[in-house]
């Protein structure tokens, strides 16, 4: 089973050479510590940043300069600096080549709720339901089972949606999935110690497991 | 040149009255228009409709207004760090209307470019498409659904600049950016409140971020505290 920096470490083989990616909140975030040397990609920050890099030095941080999680950050050489109408509009043009973020619950059409819990948590949604209505790549970092014990991965979702049939991929504490277009999370990779029989037994939707399903590699 | 000065806060919102629609720049507390809000706090006016990505904290920023109840609807993207806003959109005291982020910076995009709407996918089968006219378009070989979604109309908008001139030029810093410009365009009267305020002639013009055009008034803030919601740093060495 991995943790939320497995998570993290996992999705990060996910992001290729030259690619422009948007980072969600969360354990989305963690992707960023865990890109491979030699891999160039640049980070989108959804407040005006492309070409984010890390946290300042201690005594160096510039309330100007935050990520779209209000946290203080840097810009590394090439960076550039936009309004809020141009960062969703090279969202909404497609030129952000992969978005990664995270979810309260995933059917398997790749319907994906993650903004509100009708009279519990209202915090909206941001930017999310502009990134999932329009970019191509969408991976999801997500725990496969909530607090309780019941699956995120659903034949349907109960909350409130921020997007419908947009999640390409899944990754979770126990498993690799895509969802097919047809229906269904096709189950490609096992976490380290974990085994079918476990995944199967945490997801509620429909799980397609097609000959042997290898372990995971980090 | 026209010029746009005004003396202060006090002056610039001085014809903001009860129960107008303001769009209000910054992205969390990042290049909100601290001293407007202060004079907005002080005028005691209420029943407002405050358009902002969010809702400022319990103490800072839009959250002094909710504080005291002069913000009767809120209009944003994101709230998830302000407990009294929580208190009393749960109470019902608080009318509040969540929009995408993309879309809310788009409506206000279209306000000021002079289009009455917009479409966008972002919503598509979610609540937000409620009531909406949803319309189907192929566009470079995808086709999709996208909603209609209407420019703003505010009575005023309310922005921060770093740097500006008396002709109400705006020049903005980093990601203080943000909404700024957009809501800048969009207002039917703009006020910006800047950092620091200069003549005419010594801001460079391929410089600049907002043209005077879409600025009525501009001065210069008493102070700005800019304070950060949240300091992550790493330690050297």
């Amino acid at each position: 089973m991995l943790d939320k920096n497995g998570i993290a470490k996992r999705i990060a083989k996910e992001v290729k050479n030259g690619m422009y990616v948007n980072l969600g909140i969360g354990i989305p975030t963690l992707v960023a510590n865990y890109i491979p040397d030699g891999i160039d990609v640049v980070l989108q920050s959804e407040n005006g940043i492309l070409g984010m890099g890390p946290f300042p030095f201690e005594g160096e941080e510039d309330a100007d300069l935050i990520n779209a999680g209000k946290q203080t950050v840097t810009l590394l050489n090439g960076a550039s600096i936009f309004d809020s109408a141009m960062s969703f509009g090279m969202i909404r043009a497609q030129k952000v080549n992969l978005t990664i973020l995270g979810a309260m619950e995933v059917s398997e059409y790749g319907d994906i709720a993650n903004w509100k819990i009708p009279g519990k948590m209202v915090k909206g949604m941001g930017g999310a339901m502009d990134l999932v209505a329009s970019a191509k790549n969408i991976i999801v970092a997500m725990q496969h089972v909530n607090k309780a014990g019941e699956s995120k991965l659903l034949p349907k979702c109960d909350l409130p949606l921020t997007g419908i049939r947009c999640v390409k991929k899944i990754v979770t504490e126990l498993a690799v999935l895509d969802v097919l277009p047809t229906g269904g999370f096709r189950l490609l990779e096992r976490a380290p110690g974990v085994s079918v029989e476990q995944i199967k037994n945490a997801t509620a939707g429909r799980l397609i497991v097609e000959g042997e399903i290898p372990e995971m590699v980090i | 040149m026209i010029n746009r000065v005004v003396k202060n806060a006090e002056d610039a919102v001085k014809d903001i009255t009860d129960n107008m629609t303001l769009l209000v720049g910054g992205f969390g507390l990042c290049g909100i228009p601290e001293n407007c809000i202060s004079a907005l706090v002080k005028k005691k006016i209420k029943g407002l409709t405050c358009i902002s990505n969010n809702a400022g904290v319990d103490d800072f920023g839009l959250g002094l207004l909710l504080q005291t109840k002069q913000i009767k609807k809120m209009i944003a993207s994101y709230v998830g760090e302000n407990a009294e806003f929580e208190r009393q959109m749960l109470s019902g005291e608080l009318e509040v209307e969540l929009i995408p982020q993309g879309t809310l910076a788009t409506r206000c995009l279209a306000a000021g470019y002079g289009m009455p709407v917009i479409y966008t996918p972002a919503g598509v089968g979610t609540e937000v498409a409620i009531g909406k006219e949803v319309r189907t378009f192929t566009y470079n070989g995808e086709t999709k659904e996208y909603l209609e979604e209407k420019a703003f109309e505010a009575d005023f908008a309310i922005v921060k600049a770093w740097k500006g001139d008396s002709a109400g030029n705006l020049i903005f810093r980093s990601t203080a950016r943000n909404f700024n410009p957009m809501m800048a365009m969009a207002g039917k009267i703009t006020i910006a409140e800047v950092e620091e305020l200069v003549e005419v002639g010594q801001l460079d013009p391929d410089q600049i971020h907002t043209p005077g055009i879409y600025v009525h008034r501009i001065f210069q803030g008493e102070k700005y505290e800019k304070r950060i919601e949240q300091v992550t740093v790493r330690k050297k060495g």
